[in-house]
């Protein structure tokens, strides 16, 4: 059976509604227009307005509002139409919902959840261009989770539905629409993915590409033509930035002695910098090569379409990464 | 000086509600003798704060609510244990009128194990969820959609759980100053559009800082944005806390009643600087002097003689009383012992479990692995 993620997501809204009255979704036309990007089509006309609750355009409002009703036991879940615009929230994002379960030592925990799509899209520009991974990533009291198939998109959702503390859930408007096999098990109404725990996508043994969200589906494409010229990656969907699947990164560099990291966020204090940091720590020894990291560039995404697709790591990039990493073809560096 | 005077003329341009009242007296002495109690408390307290910041007990930023005690206690004095007081990084004296004992709010402020969030919290951050006190705030306005919140969900256990019994409501305390910023007028907004049970409780002590009211507002009016969203605005005199309890009254009623929400401005006055920190040099001493001589307790005080609600050793003894109960306070605070050392890690998440997954699959507390320089804590 197949599912877009599109529909992974929004059936697992419906069942998470519908199997808890506290559960209640807000945000920029989530009812009545039924989704910017159609995710909570249709809950309008099941749950109503109370509980499908349409906001004037008020990041700031809206993200502090479901803070202080999830302090009284609701558990909603907030959508930005993008993530960018969680910048008129961050505010809430950080210093309400992260921060109050341990400034009240335990006594005010904040279930909510925060979703929209993140990263890069296609021609919108610098201001909704962005990947929020690293930032959310580094912040204590929060989770961040990063789905990649129609299977995360599901299982981790209901997982931080159901999570008792603030869980900050970036999907990718360019995977909406694509359709994944699912499982039965997956389509179960009481299915959920453990927080925190990686998902190894496809075993191989000569090197280690960690991905999350739309990247999963590009490593996942480049690990198929290294297979060709006789390499064969693993490559390991992160599902979550925090908390970081540290074993199961290390366990497989460990095996493979070789690590790319792809991210379509920023270089720099990047995901892939912490994963690095990681190996460094716990797997030094193990290592055959340098670490490489593939992120995107070090610019506010440009709008043209040349310049937007060199701002964004390719599949192309992938392989070349992997190659220089186990040493099939000549390092940059030396060629230049 | 310029401000000075404009102060006065901003006063005065309210015409002072008539309090119609259907008794000649507005309180009863039960209650009088319990604000009373409520205000010297929180004096008290906060003058011990300064004592003890000086002294090097409590450290970081400590923001004194001296003068402002008609506000707290006239307003949260008429609230029940369900309802929810939202405060700023000016809290003590909130959080001590909703209940909190003042051992655990010294205690916090000692950053002691004891103290109402075992010390992780500190001045700005008052949280008690026994006492729905739901937390101080430290940045401008950040409060007030948390305390919206707070009423959303009041609204949302009364019409869609189908918790009849559920009329709590939510008072949001804030300054002149937020009422520049964007989020009270976003929640103002949603709060009216929504009819949530919510009072917008506006402290104006006529300075930001050492920013004038009358220097950032472009109208200093605020109770006139309340009609501009939809909701009754109120201007009250925020020294007497008969007036603040009748307004007080009337806006937790009708919120409790379902009606929506109010905006209330309070024009009161705080007797120090903004914090224990501010040298306090741009205010004129001559509009402090003109604000000490309204002390909000020495009103109070002289009411409730003048009315033969209470005689001056009724009085004393209340005072007598809290004295005590602050230098209890403090020796608490004082014997009290420094949170332990597990306690760093805990309560980042609700899950005592913990940080991240361990081999097993399952939940683990993980160090969060320090470079080895700091690795010692």
């Amino acid at each position: 059976k197949e599912m877009t993620v599109r529909d992974a997501l929004n059936s697992a809204l419906d069942e998470e509604m519908a199997a808890d009255p506290n559960v209640f979704v807000m945000g920029e036309e989530v009812g009545e227009y039924q989704g910017a990007y159609k995710i909570t089509k249709g809950l309008l006309d099941k749950y109503g307005p109370e509980r499908v609750v349409d906001t004037p355009i008020t990041e700031a409002g809206f993200a502090g509002i479901g803070v202080g009703s999830a302090y009284h036991g609701l558990r909603p879940v907030i959508e930005f139409m993008t993530f960018n615009f969680s910048m008129q929230a961050i505010d809430h994002i950080i210093n309400s919902a992260a921060k109050s379960n341990y400034m009240s030592a335990g006594q005010i925990n904040v279930p909510i959840v925060f979703r929209g799509p993140n990263g890069p899209a296609a021609g919108v520009g610098a201001q909704h261009s962005q990947c929020y991974g690293a930032w959310y990533g580094s912040v204590p009291g929060l989770k961040v989770l990063v789905p990649y198939s129609s299977e995360d998109a599901r299982g981790l959702l209901k997982a931080a539905i159901r999570d008792p503390d603030p869980v900050v859930f970036l999907e990718n408007e360019l995977l909406y629409g694509e359709t994944f096999p699912i499982s039965a098990e997956a389509l179960d109404s009481s299915f959920c993915l453990p927080i925190g725990k990686a998902k190894i996508e496809r075993e191989g043994k000569d090197i280690t590409i960690t991905a999350f969200s739309k990247m999963v589906g590009y490593a996942l494409k480049a690990a198929e033509i290294l297979e060709k010229e006789g390499i064969n990656a693993e490559v390991i969907n992160l599902r979550s930035i925090r908390p970081l699947d540290r074993a199961t990164i290390n366990a497989s560099v460990r095996k493979t002695n070789r690590l790319v990291t792809v991210e379509e966020g920023f270089p720099q204090h990047g995901v892939g910098a912490e994963i690095c940091a990681t190996v460094v720590e716990d797997s030094f020894g193990y290592l055959d090569a340098p670490v490489e990291r593939i992120a995107g560039a070090d610019v506010p995404t440009p709008y043209a379409a040349n310049l937007e697709r060199m701002a964004f790591p390719q599949i192309e990039d992938i392989v070349r990464a992997a190659k220089r990493a186990c040493y099939r073809s000549v390092p940059m560096a030396a060629s230049a | 000086r310029r401000c000075a005077s404009h102060i006065v003329a901003v006063s005065d341009v309210f015409k002072e509600k008539k309090l119609k009242s259907n008794t000649n007296l507005l309180l009863t002495k039960e209650e009088g003798l319990q604000v009373y109690e409520d205000m010297i408390l929180g004096r008290a307290f906060e003058d011990m704060c300064a004592q003890m910041y000086y002294r090097g007990k409590m450290f970081g930023f400590v923001h004194l609510y001296n003068g402002q005690e008609a506000v707290s206690s006239g307003f949260i004095k008429l609230l029940k244990k369900e309802d929810s007081v939202v405060s700023t990084y000016r809290d003590h004296v909130h959080a001590l009128s909703k209940g909190v004992p003042a051992r655990a709010v010294m205690s916090e402020l000692f950053g002691k194990k004891t103290g109402c969030c075992r010390g992780q919290g500190g001045s700005m951050h008052m949280f008690s969820a026994e006492h729905n006190v739901l937390g101080g705030f430290a940045f401008i306005g950040e409060g007030i959609p948390v305390a919206t919140g707070a009423a959303f969900a009041s609204k949302y256990r009364r019409e869609v759980l189908k918790e009849a019994d559920c009329d709590h409501v939510t008072l949001a305390f804030f300054g002149d100053g937020t009422c520049n910023n964007g989020q009270f007028f976003e929640c103002l907004n949603m709060a009216a559009l929504w009819k949530l049970p919510i009072i917008f409780v506006v402290e104006n002590n006529l300075w930001a800082i050492g920013m004038s009211h009358l220097r950032s507002t472009s109208d200093p009016e605020i109770w006139k944005k309340g009609p501009a969203f939809g909701m009754p605005g109120v201007h009250v005199d925020g020294m007497d806390v008969l007036k603040v309890r009748e307004v007080a009254k009337e806006a937790i009623g009708r919120a409790r009643r379902g009606e929506g929400p109010t905006l209330v401005e309070c024009e009161t006055y705080r007797f120090r600087g903004h914090s224990l920190a501010d040298p306090d040099e741009l205010r004129d001493p001559a509009e402090k002097a003109r604000y000490a001589a309204r002390d909000p307790i020495t009103a109070l005080k002289k009411y409730l003689i003048e009315s033969k609600l209470a005689n001056e050793a009724e009085l004393l003894a209340i005072e007598k009383k809290i004295e005590e109960v602050v230098e209890d306070a403090v020796e608490f605070a004082d014997e009290s012992p420094a949170p332990s050392r597990s306690q760093l890690l805990e309560n980042v998440f609700a899950d005592p479990r913990g940080f991240g997954i361990g081999p097993d699959g399952s939940y683990r507390c993980e160090d969060p692995k320090f470079t080895e320089g700091t690795a010692q804590v």
